[in-house]
């Protein structure tokens, strides 16, 4: 079950790099009190030394980091980038879309995860998120 | 039968993954036995079969079992086409 609410989702974000698109959808995370500011360091640490792991799909990215890392309440934050930005992935890059999830427990992790996977693998969902003409309304609609 | 998946921190992308595993597997008659485990963890593991996302089964090429390599984790087609093929084989062998 996915809880996504406005603070949550944000469209057309400039990212420079990787770690930019991790650090924007993790500020969302902790704008909206679910992490501590040290979890997108530890999101960005993760992606540095262990690599593009976090890239599941073609254009689209899961940073994720372990619950001790300063999560304070399960949630996920999406951004689509307005330029997609590499992230090193040998089949899937460039990356558009960054869920960013913070999970308290492996099992809130995989519901979550499983949850963004049964989204995204709608293709008419999908194509809606993916649109650059989309509106968050729009996006926030069909989640 | 026992397959290992691999992701970079074992917590999650790889339990996904072997999920989506054991439920085509059932689909397909086969009960499978899996741990989902991070990338260290995996080198040396004995089991029959490693399933890896793609950036990570490059790292694996020493392990002596094979190693299938998902580049779309949410795609079960892709999935089912890779992994059924050395599940059946597995199976054959006992």
């Amino acid at each position: 079950m996915l809880v996504l609410t406005e603070g949550l989702v944000e469209l057309n974000v400039e990212a420079k790099d990787a770690e930019d698109a991790i650090r924007k959808a993790g500020q969302l995370l902790v704008n909206e009190g679910l992490a501590e500011a040290r979890y997108i360091d530890a999101m960005v640490k993760g992606f540095q030394d262990i690599g593009p792991y976090i890239v599941v799909a073609p254009n689209i990215a899961f940073p994720h980091a372990r619950p001790e890392a300063g999560v304070i309440e399960k949630g996920v934050s999406i951004i689509r980038l307005s330029e997609p930005v590499k992230f090193g992935h040998p089949t899937n890059d460039p990356i558009t879309l960054v869920c960013a999830l913070c999970g308290v427990d492996s099992k809130s992790h995989i519901e979550m995860l499983q949850a963004l996977a049964t989204l995204l693998r709608d293709e008419d969902k999908l194509k809606t998120i993916m649109n650059p003409e989309a509106s968050k309304q729009d996006v926030l609609a069909i989640i | 039968m026992k397959i290992v998946t691999v992701c970079g921190m074992g917590f999650g992308t790889s339990l996904m993954l072997l999920l989506e595993i054991q439920s085509i597997a059932k689909g397909h008659g086969f009960e499978v036995n899996g741990e989902a485990v991070d990338l260290g963890s995996a080198k040396g593991m004995s089991c029959d079969l490693m399933v890896a996302s793609s950036e990570i089964s490059s790292e694996l090429v020493d392990e002596p079992v094979e190693v299938i390599s998902i580049n779309n984790l949410l795609d079960r087609n892709e999935i089912e086409q890779k992994v059924m093929p050395a599940i059946q084989k597995l199976s054959k062998k006992g």
